[in-house]
């Protein structure tokens, strides 16, 4: 890592059955790829609540990946298509927040593609990197409250 | 023995709360034969200095509505804190930040700039903000500081109950002035209304389907609603999946969906994220450019998802453009 460059925090939900597996082969085929997502295993991407996704950006993330089973492989039938279901309208949601769309991604990951697992993290890595932190700290950074000299306007 | 002294108080709010207090009709006679009103501001006229020089717990119960949006507000509702034994909550705007609240989707500057420079109507070649203080032939003339963000009531002081609803429906008041009255309240923290989510008590219930197919989102301004058929099913945004029961289904009697004012029921963190995730339940979509084209008829989600709890939710405002 090179000294004072800004590394993103991203959160990565996976699921057990395709991405987390991918992940694991990224990892046993010593792929290298940015350490920057936290992955999280979920059953399945359809059990990713959107509520989920706004904590991890309320609590400091600065990207989130959600990652499932190509359609039509889920394990359980349908639940990666609820998750994309949910996903266009989080976008839109997201972004009136001020979000933008490479900060939130979903991507169907087989378990045998731990390559494009590596690839996805790179390239959401780099792209929020150069977005810089979200730093969703508005809860006291008023700046009307921190400082009384400050006035209106 | 003395009767016990009660306030009632408002912040950012519209007066609505007020009008729900009047609405307990001849009841209010009950209220008033049982305690002693010490401050009313939308009715009778008391002095901040009366509430200064009264005693810490001095006053029974408060009742504060509005959101905290002021420096006056804010002043207020800690004074209250200190010279009551109970603060409640009352009404969406103090719960969860309400109807005023949907200004944190933009900045104290947009709003002023829009109200002071920029409206069709205002002529202000000098470009005359408010200030706080202003002096004028020697004297000093304050007004109230405006904050950036508009906060719920439980973010500025500690809340001892919450009475949801925009504004709370009589019964729920009288039930909650009458446990007050009789020392029965539920604990610290409680909010004063059933804890199921609205569908199970809604009138349209029976006519939900078992499935819901939506393909795009409507409007009532541009179409008519049937009055017997549930509101999601006919592809209206109905937020009653995701906001507490207990106001009665005033608006769907009404042929309105539910907008929300209830707030979420006690399981769910954020009530826009969580009917986010039952609506999308609700599309009929198998491939991403048609949930996005459904998606897509959706006006102004945050509006629409949180129109009574932006302050309260998890992001509780929009960032700014550079963080995105």
């Amino acid at each position: 890592m090179t000294e004072g460059r800004f590394e993103p925090k991203i959160v990565g939900f996976l699921c057990r059955w395709c991405s987390y597996t991918g992940a694991d082969l990224a990892g046993t085929s010593r792929t290298h790829y940015p350490p920057n997502l936290a992955p999280i295993r979920v059953m399945c991407s359809g059990r990713v609540d959107p509520t989920f996704v706004v904590k991890a950006f309320a609590d400091g993330a600065d990207g989130v990946l959600i990652a499932g089973c190509h359609p039509g492989d889920c394990h359980y039938g349908e639940g990666n298509y609820k998750a994309m279901r949910r996903y266009r309208m989080l976008l839109r949601l997201l972004q009136q927040f001020g979000i933008g769309p490479d900060r939130i991604r979903l991507e169907w990951i087989s378990a045998s593609e731990g390559a494009r697992f590596a690839e996805v993290v790179s390239d959401m890595t780099e792209k929020v990197r150069a977005l810089g932190p979200l730093h969703w700290n508005h809860r006291d950074a008023d700046p009307a409250r921190t400082s009384r000299e400050a006035l209106h306007g | 023995m003395a009767k016990p002294k009660v306030a009632f108080y408002w912040c950012a709010s519209c007066g609505g709360c007020e009008e729900a207090v009047v609405d307990l009709h001849e009841k209010i006679l009950e209220v008033v034969e049982a305690v002693d009103i010490v401050l009313w501001p939308v009715a009778l006229d008391f002095k901040k200095s009366h509430i200064e020089a009264m005693k810490p717990g001095e006053i029974a119960v408060a009742f504060i509505n509005g959101a905290v949006r002021l420096s006056e507000n804010e002043e207020w509702v800690k004074l209250l804190r200190e010279k009551s034994g109970l603060v409640v909550a009352f009404g969406s705007c103090a719960h969860m930040g309400g109807i005023p609240g949907l200004a944190n989707y933009t900045t104290r500057e947009a709003i002023l700039a829009n109200k002071y420079f920029n409206a069709p109507t205002v002529d202000n070649k000098e470009n005359v903000l408010p200030q706080p203080e202003t002096k004028i032939n020697g004297h000093a003339l304050e007004l109230p500081r405006f904050w950036e963000d508009v906060k719920p009531l439980d973010e500025v002081i500690e809340v001892d109950c919450y009475l949801p609803g925009c504004p709370p429906p009589p019964d729920l008041i009288g039930s909650a002035v009458g446990a007050i009255l009789k020392g029965e309240l539920p604990p610290r923290g409680s909010v004063l209304a059933p804890a199921k989510s609205q569908c199970e008590s809604c009138p349209l219930n029976e006519s939900k389907p078992e499935k819901i197919a939506i393909t795009e989102f409507k409007r009532l301004a541009t179409s008519s609603a049937d009055p017997k058929t549930c509101f999601l099913a006919q592809g209206f945004v109905c937020l009653g999946p995701a906001t507490r029961s207990g106001c009665g289904e005033r608006c769907i009697r009404g042929n309105m969906p539910c907008r929300g004012c209830f707030g979420p029921p006690p399981q769910a963190l954020d009530q826009g994220t969580k009917f986010l995730s039952s609506l999308a339940a609700m599309l009929q979509a198998n491939t991403d450019e048609e949930a996005r084209a459904v998606a897509d008829t959706i006006v102004d989600p945050l509006g629409t998802f949180y129109r009574f709890s932006l302050p309260k939710s998890l992001l509780r405002r929009r960032c700014e453009h550079k963080r995105t």
